[in-house]
């Protein structure tokens, strides 16, 4: 049996992605309210994930856009 | 009045022509998405952009096999990833050997350990932007397609399932197992960087 922080673990990913149940959701979440243990981790999952996604938002060259235009089938 | 004449035959053509047109729009539209996705499937950027180039040449070529009112993001990037596997671009390195078996929390008590800081805002921002693109170009590529569907690519697990052709479960492990290998290099990566 697993103790409340081992599950709490457990649903992290799944509960980041929402896609535990209701009531699954609300068990993960009554457990965060109560334990500063998970909730730190549980933040710093959630902040990695944006971080993540700020590192990659590199723009497209310009003139990249412009040779992809350029492959458009012509209007005859 | 026959249905074949040259009028209905123009007609159709234009027709033809000005719904292509629409088509090659909306998906000039995504480019700035299949960019950034294609930067991440592959090491370079200058691969990156040939990839790019011909996935819409191909999406141009092939757009009578796009039924419209499906979804057009998830058809694009189908084209995609298809011609980075078929192409044999990824630059697949050997999996990483050491055990994954530790936990999701690991990365967090690793850098707190290290830093003693307490808020995790900032424990995060001891990992560089730099850092973190190197540790995911060091995930292994099945695992990385997912990722930066999901991720980067804002794709439901039911759409990355569809542009991979892989079923919703593996999507879900690929990517749980993914992140442990993404938070492992991040270790590493932030570990070598104190050194």
């Amino acid at each position: 049996m697993l103790n409340p922080c081992e599950k709490c673990e457990e649903v992290l990913q799944p509960f980041l992605d929402r896609q535990l149940s209701d009531s699954e959701h609300a068990e993960a979440e009554a457990h965060l309210d109560n334990c500063s243990y998970c909730r730190k981790r549980y933040r710093f999952e959630a902040t990695l994930r944006m971080y993540v996604r700020q590192a990659f938002a590199e723009q497209m060259p310009p003139d990249l856009k412009a040779k992809l235009s350029a492959l458009r089938t012509p209007l005859v | 009045m026959s249905e074949s004449g040259p009028e209905t035959e123009a007609r159709r053509i234009a027709d033809d022509a000005r719904e292509r047109a629409r088509f090659e729009e909306e998906v000039l539209e995504l480019s700035d998405q299949v960019y950034r996705v294609a930067r991440r499937l592959v090491a370079s950027r200058e691969e990156a952009e040939d990839l790019v180039q011909e996935t819409y040449a191909r999406a141009f070529r092939s757009w009578r096999s796009y039924t419209p009112g499906t979804n057009l993001r998830a058809w694009l990037f189908r084209i995609l990833t298809n011609l980075n596997i078929d192409r044999g671009r990824r630059e697949q390195r050997a999996p990483t050997t050491q055990p994954l078996e530790e936990g999701d929390y690991f990365l967090y008590n690793r850098l707190e350990a290290e830093s003693g800081a307490e808020d995790e805002e900032r424990i995060v921002e001891r990992l560089s932007q730099d850092g973190i693109v190197e540790a995911l170009s060091a995930v292994p590529h099945d695992f990385r397609d997912v990722i930066v569907l999901v991720d980067i690519g804002d794709f439901t697990y039911q759409d990355a399932a569809q542009i991979l052709d892989i079923p919703i479960g593996t999507v879900m492990s690929r990517l749980h197992r993914g992140r442990r290998i993404l938070k492992q290099q991040l270790a590493e990566v932030a570990v070598g960087e104190e050194a």
